[in-house]
């Protein structure tokens, strides 16, 4: 962090903390001062951490891996918005400088039957898992592969599957829906596997098995008004939850199962 | 894999296919009601005539029960959607915003709109249907005179006021379900779906517009 000292901000932050999945969880205030307009939100909140454990030793539990954005597992609310109000970015890469001096930022967990919190900020996005076991890849022989130039792609469908595929599962569409529907998440994983050769063999049945899946697990249901569009860190556009629709109901028409 | 898994109606697409076949189905009645209703502008005979054509026919109750049909059958699916959807987030934020690059008025205020439309629908039945009948003798053929119940219907501000504030209420839930039936069917591609969302805010426009001509125009009429 080449960050000026001189620019240093002051915050209010107001944090939920929760012990563990039976606590009833509230919303904490704390104040930090020195945050630097270079670091990222993630760095902001291990600066918090460090006083919390320097003061009390009881650090703000938050998921981060790659902190690069590619990852999926910075998953934090922040003032109402999933990973905060920049579009088209993780928490890991909104920086400081999107928030003034003297602010209060509010950061909760994502909150969905199907994530049920773990500890403070970190929730259980086991379900997506779930959804992808039930139908979210491509039953391959075993044997030697064939030459991969052998299957045509056109260009349109590999950037239309490459767009679906830039899905990083984090669950911001679940967290910024207001019915909880894992809709777009889900129509991304069909999207990618639907619109290639390889996957558009088991398509239907993928899609009845998938769509089950994440009804079962409880996640609401789409009304189509395009807040995860908005709020997804990598622009997946809800044109897939249209190419799911139709894959379900070609697949609820003809199935034989 | 397994396709094995839900009953159609019990999926989460199919019910909301459901809501969006359904809720086409009804903006279609709203046209024709609305084309239908534009006869008052004509005259009090032109629009009784029309009632009469349509309430003479034996078929008509056929259509009602097919109407009905379509109406219980969306706001029984909305009931269960909204309450599952609820259930969905047991708990909710303390802080949420939309980013306002998705949702809209229209979009997240459909349970509140589509409820001001039910009540109106009832008000609205029990008021003009159901409300006092009078007969008129048009060419020798006895008829009810529906053109004096509606104007003096009107005649109360209170009801020309109620009528408009549920008809735009109906026109901006439309704006956003006329589209989001496409959606919900399939029908989401870059080169049309534009035009399609285009053509629902009309809609919802004309509707509102449209409905709110003939109270205004029957308050105008009463006054005389």
């Amino acid at each position: 962090m080449g960050g000026n000292n001189s620019d240093t901000m002051s915050l209010n932050l107001k944090v939920w903390r929760q012990k563990n999945n039976k606590d009833k969880g509230s919303m904490i205030d704390y104040k930090l001062d020195g945050v630097s307009p270079d670091m990222s939100f993630l760095e902001m909140m291990d600066t918090l951490n460090n006083k919390l454990i320097k003061e009390q030793g009881d650090s703000i539990a938050f998921d981060h891996d790659c902190r690069e954005g590619i990852c999926g597992m910075c998953s934090m609310m922040i003032n109402g918005q999933a990973h905060g109000p920049e579009a088209e970015t993780t928490t890991c890469q909104l920086h400081m400088r999107k928030f003034k001096d003297g602010d209060t930022i509010v950061v909760e967990p994502w909150r969905a039957k199907a994530f049920p919190v773990l500890k403070d900020l970190m929730v259980d996005r086991g379900a997506f898992d779930n959804i992808m076991a039930a139908g979210g890849f491509v039953n391959v022989n075993t044997g030697n592969p064939q030459d991969a130039n052998s299957i045509l792609i056109g260009q349109e469908n590999a950037e239309l599957a490459m767009d679906a595929a830039a899905c990083i599962g984090c669950g911001a569409c679940v967290a910024s829906c207001k019915n909880a529907s894992a809709m777009l998440f889900v129509s991304a994983k069909i999207s990618q596997l639907a619109l290639l050769p390889q996957g558009e063999v088991e398509s239907l049945a993928r899609t009845q098995a998938m769509v089950a899946k994440m009804d079962e697990l409880g996640f609401g249901n789409c009304t189509n008004e395009a807040e995860c569009e908005a709020q997804c860190p990598k622009g997946i556009k809800i044109e897939n939850i249209a190419r799911m629709n139709r894959e379900w109901f070609k697949g609820a028409l003809t199935s034989r199962k | 894999m397994s396709s094995k898994g839900s009953c159609s109606l019990h999926s989460s697409i199919g019910k909301k296919q459901v809501m969006g076949v359904s809720g086409l189905l009804l903006c279609g009645f709203l046209l024709t009601h609305m084309l239908g209703n534009f006869t008052m502008f004509i005259g009090a005979d032109a629009f009784n005539k029309y009632s009469h054509t349509l309430t003479s026919n034996p078929l008509i109750y056929l259509a009602e029960a097919g109407l009905a049909a379509l109406f219980l059958c969306h706001i029984f699916m909305a009931i269960k959607l909204i309450l599952e959807n609820k259930a969905a987030r047991p708990v909710s934020y303390h802080m949420r915003e939309t980013s306002g690059r998705g949702s809209t008025f229209a979009s997240s205020t459909m349970p509140y709109t589509g409820s001001i439309a039910l009540i109106f629908l009832i008000i609205h039945i029990l008021g003009l249907k159901f409300g006092t009948q009078y007969t008129i003798i048009i060419n020798g053929v006895e008829m009810r005179d529906i053109y004096k119940t509606t104007i003096e219907y009107f005649r109360d501000s209170l009801h020309v006021l109620g009528y408009i504030v549920a008809v735009v209420s109906l026109g901006i839930h439309v704006s956003h379900g006329f589209w989001s039936a496409f959606q919900s069917l399939g029908f989401n591609h870059p080169k049309y779906i534009g035009k399609i969302q285009l053509l629902s805010k009309l809609f919802g426009i004309v509707v509102a517009v449209g409905f709110s001509s003939f109270p205004i125009f029957c308050y105008l009429q009463g006054g005389k």
